[in-house]
């Protein structure tokens, strides 16, 4: 075979197969938009679920999911901040350290439902937090982490060295270096595994049943008071996520319109997740520009 | 290639105003020697070109004289002598040398920021507050490094706008705001065209009014262009130490003489 007619099969293999992927992305968004989008309403968004009768909303466990998101990277940001930075710029070369590295990768892949198993022993029962929202972001936090970290030490990594060489000849310190020249250049890598990971945190609905409960209390959002038990920004009451809730309405949901919740909450958890994204990257944009002024490549 | 004596060698002793003195400086990575007790004189005010073929250690003992090779396994034995100061000595802040000690690269490496923020992110980071003296310093950086002209009305633009010539004549900008007394520049324009070569050889005659330059060059008409003195390294040694035009006209070494006249390297 001539080099010409290789290439040509080999690019028409390629294609056909990010094909596949687009269609299969294609075919379950648009399904997911089109039969749960007709359910969708400000109605649906902004009244409470109900447990027996039909004509519930999803405004508290729309709330709870954002709410455990940011929880999450709250908690998870800073540990992975400074175990990425570690990993990247001061780990030495050893074996010691590549044992880290494979055990954060196993972290990764651990299953959810041990994870939020473990969490439940853990932090419900053993430390009697009970199922709250705080509990939740700790399991989340504990497969988060792995990701994040990898995310930040490959961001920071991909940093040019000579950025670090020019400020040191300048007679900076390396730390002063890292957090004010190859952090800010590492900014949109960043942004983008921060995506990743809430992805899979709006997403998550096993490790939260354990965690964060299945039950969702009326809250009251003119109580900005955390510590009060009704606040909605209260970390320790129980808090149904829109995944379980999903989850929930098809595995046991008794309303007439189980149904049409399920496809309805599932439009908007991907939609969601598509206004996360383009928020992040936004942020992301406007934090490059501040610290560098320069344009994202 | 033809066998050399390595351990012959000619260095002019130079007497005059020295800035910095190298006593056999040796380099080793981890268990291999880079260079072997390199003794120099650099005299002030003037441009001192290191020349010499790929893996001849001229890079390498450049990068050690403002301790740049201070990572992981890298040891770097003999002194250098400042202002009559060791300042290979453990004892002395490595920062506080770089700062009399400045360093141009081989990669235009500006930092992702404004052309001013490029000049004042590190004054600003040694404690240099007051606004008049920070914009003081731009301007006569960017003077000094002429390259004012191109962008005095865009000050405030992203330095990677800029064309390679343009950010490596930032970079020297950037090392001279700091005002140092020597400057080291490894390679400054392989990655140039020959214009912006140009300009930046023209930068250094000018700045060596006051300031005192160390060039590693690949190129030999460069060394033998910008350069007062010229030092030819070969496998870690240094071989011959002379000023430019004795190096090139009248070489003591037979192995100088081959190299500047093309046999090898």
């Amino acid at each position: 075979m001539n080099p010409k007619s290789v290439n040509r099969i080999a690019t028409t293999v390629i294609n056909s197969l990010v094909g596949v992927v687009v269609a299969l992305l294609v075919l379950l968004i648009s399904y997911i938009l089109v039969t749960g989008l007709p359910h969708m309403s400000l109605d649906f968004l902004l009244s409470p679920s109900q447990s027996y009768q039909a004509g519930g909303g999803i405004r508290d466990q729309l709330f709870n999911s954002i709410y455990l998101v940011i929880l999450t990277l709250i908690i998870s940001f800073p540990i992975a901040l400074g175990a990425g930075i570690y990993l990247a710029e001061y780990a030495p070369k050893n074996w010691i350290v590549d044992v880290i590295r494979t055990l954060i990768e196993v972290l990764s892949s651990l299953p959810s439902v041990v994870v939020g198993l473990f969490a439940y022993l853990v932090f419900v029962i053993k430390f009697q937090v009970g199922f709250s929202i705080i509990s939740g972001a700790v399991a989340l936090t504990i497969f988060n982490l792995p990701l994040l970290t990898r995310n930040i030490e490959d961001s920071i990594k991909s940093v040019p060295d000579f950025q670090m060489q020019g400020a040191l000849a300048l007679g900076l310190s390396k730390w002063t270096t890292i957090i004010k020249i190859i952090f800010p250049s590492a900014i949109p890598g960043i942004i983008t595994g921060i995506i990743l990971s809430s992805g899979r945190i709006f997403g998550e609905a096993a490790a939260l049943i354990y965690t964060s409960g299945q039950s969702a209390p009326v809250l009251n959002y003119a109580n900005w008071n955390p510590f009060s038990p009704d606040s909605f920004l209260n970390p320790m009451r129980p808090a149904e996520t829109l995944a379980v809730h999903i989850w929930k309405v098809n595995s046991e949901g008794i309303t007439p319109d189980a149904n049409a919740i399920s496809s309805g909450a599932s439009a908007v958890l991907i939609l969601v997740i598509i206004l996360f994204n383009f928020f992040a990257h936004w942020i992301g944009k406007k934090l490059y520009k501040k610290f560098t002024v320069g344009e994202v490549k | 290639m033809q066998k050399y004596d390595l351990s012959k060698s000619y260095v002019k002793e130079v007497n005059s105003n020295i800035a910095l003195e190298t006593d056999q400086l040796s380099v080793f990575y981890g268990k291999k020697q880079a260079t072997y007790d390199i003794s120099l004189k650099i005299p002030k005010h003037s441009i001192t070109a290191l020349i010499g073929a790929s893996g001849s250690g001229k890079s390498t003992y450049l990068r050690s004289l403002n301790r740049m090779n201070e990572n992981g396994n890298t040891n770097v034995k003999g002194k250098i002598i400042y202002e009559g100061i060791d300042i290979n000595s453990s004892k002395v802040n490595v920062y506080e040398v770089r700062k009399h000690i400045g360093m141009v690269f081989q990669e235009p490496n500006p930092f992702a920021k404004s052309i001013r923020g490029n000049i004042t992110f590190a004054l600003k980071n040694h404690g240099i507050k007051d606004k008049k003296v920070l914009e003081e310093r731009v301007v006569s950086s960017l003077k000094q490094a002429a390259i004012w002209d191109e962008v005095k009305d865009h000050l405030d633009d992203s330095a990677m706008s800029l064309s390679g010539g343009q950010k490596q004549r930032l970079c020297i900008a950037r090392a001279i705001a700091m005002q140092p007394d020597i400057l080291l520049l490894d390679e400054p324009t392989s990655a140039l065209d020959p214009v912006s070569t140009g300009k930046i050889e023209e930068t250094l005659r000018e700045l060596k009014k006051n300031y005192t330059i160390i060039i590693v060059t690949h190129n030999i008409q460069q060394a033998s262009r910008v350069s007062d003195y010229t030092a030819f390294m070969h496998s870690g040694h240094l071989l011959e130490y002379n000023d430019t035009n004795s190096i090139f006209n009248n070489p003591e070494m037979q192995i100088t003489n081959d190299y500047i006249s093309g046999h090898f390297g």
